[in-house]
Formats: structure tokens, C-alpha cells, sequence
């Protein structure tokens, strides 16, 4: 009986621990392949030899430095992110021309604001997701970030009325929703579908 | 004929790309403060790097050149926000901002009632 225990818990043990383990890959697997594909870019050569080469630096790199525990959902809709990716060079594209008309006209007379805009998310990838966007995207910049109410306080440029700042509020939280569909957990997904409804 | 259209695509991805570096340029002489100059110099490179990565893609016409320039675009996108952020965040906590030019700011009362608790 207390034998049995004994294997038990040994199996246990083993069961978590090989857990932890898929866990890690899973969250270095993409950065893997990413290096991977950049040592072939970098080459310019994606044969089988050059690329084989290549994981086994990035493996070695990925098991030299350690990097900080991040939690990912495990999902990623492939459709949603297509979408993303063409909505967010859009937006680039549109505020770029607003910002050089801001620069050619307005000039020095130009008014922004301080904007806090409260995220629905609470992970550090996410919540660093938006902020990247969003900072990518002319027109604002992330001054400072509550990581404990995952707030983002953004500082928008042509800000003249409260209405200005509000629809800059509604377009960050629209962005943050537009990530979560990509790859946001279940949890967030359905708050979202909630909100929606 | 298709060389015609690959160059005169070139032109226009080259002539649109460094208008984006001269809206930077013209950004940072007019902008009223750094954190308003924060929003040119460091964004119009985001579409700009865009563009002329893409004519030279156009020009060099072989598919191997293409990863290696996507990956210095992508390089680009994860690195300039960072700094941008520094930059603001540093600009901000030194007070080198022109209050005049806020509309309004929703941090300042977070910050003061942040450095009260410490004091």
C-alpha cells in the first residue's frame, strides 16, 4: 500500500514536471522558428542544411537566456490576424497623412492630451501588444503604463475637445479587441462577445 | 512594358517613402513640445521604411531579397516604440513637457497622488 503511494506521487512528479516542460516549448517554439527563419533570410539561402544549422543556434540561444515567464492563451486565429494585419496598415497609412497635415498647417498651435485608456486585459503579453500598436500607430505614444489597473496612459496628438478623447478612448479599446480576437484567451474572447451583445 | 510599370512603381514607392521622412523632419522643427515631437520622429518611419523597403523589392525582383527585408520592417516595428516610449516616459517624468499645449491630463492626477503616498 504505501509502496503504491510512494510510485504515485513519483508519477506525479514526473507528469508535472514533463507538463512545465511542453509548457516552455510551447511558448519558445514560435521564437524558435522565427530565428530559424531569419538566419535563412539573412543568408538568403532556405536549404535544408542552412536551416537545420540555424535551429540548432536559436535552440542554443533559447536555452542560454532564459526569458521571463509569459503567459499565452494558446489560440490564434489565422483569419482574425489576417484582418489585424490589413486593418493596422490602413490605420498607418491614414494617420501618417494626418500627422504630416498636422505638421504642414497646424504646427506649433498643435493641442494634445493625456489620455488614460483602462484595458480589459491584465497579461503582460497583451496589455504590451496594445501598447505596441497602438505607439506604431502616428498620432500616439504610451507615456506611462499602471500594469496593476492595466492602464495605458497615451499621449494623443490633436486633441481638442472631450469628444476628441473619448473616440481616441473607444479606439484603443477597439484595438485591444481586435488582439484579443487574434489571440486573446477564451475567457476574454467571451466577455468581449458579452460586451457586443 | 513591365519594365516600365516596375520602374514607375518603384518611383512612386521611393518619392511617397522619403515624404514621409520629410513630414518627420518638418514635424520635429514645428511640433510645439517633446512629447508632440515624439509623434514625428519616430511614426512616419513606420509607413516610410515600409515604402522604401518595398522599392527596393520592386528593383531587385528576386524572391530571396523579400524575408530579409520583411524582417527589417518587423525589426523596425518592435523596436521604435520602445524607445518612443523611453523617450515620452523620461520627457514626461522630467517635466519637460509645455503644460499649455495639453488639453487635458489624465496621469498628472495619478502621479501626484502616487509621490503624496511616498512622501
Amino acid at each position: 500500500m504505501r509502496q503504491a503511494t510512494e510510485r504515485e506521487r513519483r508519477v506525479r512528479h514526473v507528469k508535472a514536471v514533463l507538463r512545465r516542460r511542453r509548457r516552455r516549448f510551447a511558448v519558445e517554439l514560435p521564437l524558435i522558428v522565427g530565428m530559424t527563419l531569419l538566419w535563412g533570410s539573412m543568408w538568403i539561402d532556405f536549404s535544408a542544411g542552412n536551416l537545420i544549422f540555424g535551429f540548432l543556434i536559436s535552440l542554443g540561444i533559447v536555452s542560454a537566456f532564459r526569458l521571463p515567464p509569459v503567459h499565452i492563451s494558446g489560440r490564434f486565429n489565422l483569419w482574425q490576424a489576417l484582418r489585424f494585419v490589413l486593418w493596422f496598415l490602413g490605420d498607418v497609412l491614414v494617420a501618417s497623412l494626418q500627422v504630416f497635415r498636422l505638421a504642414l498647417f497646424r504646427g506649433p498651435r498643435v493641442r494634445s492630451a493625456i489620455i488614460g485608456v483602462p484595458l480589459r486585459s491584465h497579461d503582460d503579453l497583451m496589455v504590451t501588444l496594445v501598447a505596441h500598436t497602438l505607439t506604431l500607430i502616428p498620432g500616439s505614444v504610451v507615456v506611462e503604463v499602471d500594469r496593476r489597473s492595466s492602464t495605458l496612459y497615451m499621449h494623443v496628438l490633436n486633441v481638442a475637445t472631450d469628444d476628441d478623447a473619448e473616440s481616441f478612448r473607444a479606439s484603443a479599446r477597439n484595438t485591444e479587441a481586435r488582439l484579443i480576437r487574434v489571440m486573446g484567451t477564451r475567457a476574454q474572447l467571451d466577455e468581449l462577445k458579452k460586451e457586443d451583445a | 512594358m513591365w519594365e516600365t510599370i516596375r520602374d514607375v512603381a518603384t518611383a512612386i514607392c521611393l518619392v511617397a517613402g522619403s515624404l514621409m521622412s520629410f513630414a518627420a523632419a518638418l514635424g520635429m522643427l514645428r511640433f510645439p513640445d517633446l512629447l508632440s515631437r515624439m509623434h514625428a520622429a519616430t511614426k512616419p518611419q513606420v509607413l516610410g521604411l515600409l515604402l522604401l523597403l518595398t522599392a527596393v523589392a520592386l528593383q531587385t525582383a528576386s524572391w530571396g531579397t523579400v524575408p530579409i527585408l520583411v524582417f527589417a520592417w518587423l525589426l523596425q516595428l518592435v523596436t521604435a516604440p520602445v524607445s518612443a516610449h523611453m523617450v515620452s516616459r523620461a520627457g514626461y517624468r522630467t517635466r519637460h513637457l509645455k503644460r499649455e499645449t495639453l488639453e487635458r491630463d489624465e496621469l498628472d492626477a495619478v502621479v501626484t497622488a502616487h509621490s503624496d503616498r511616498v512622501d
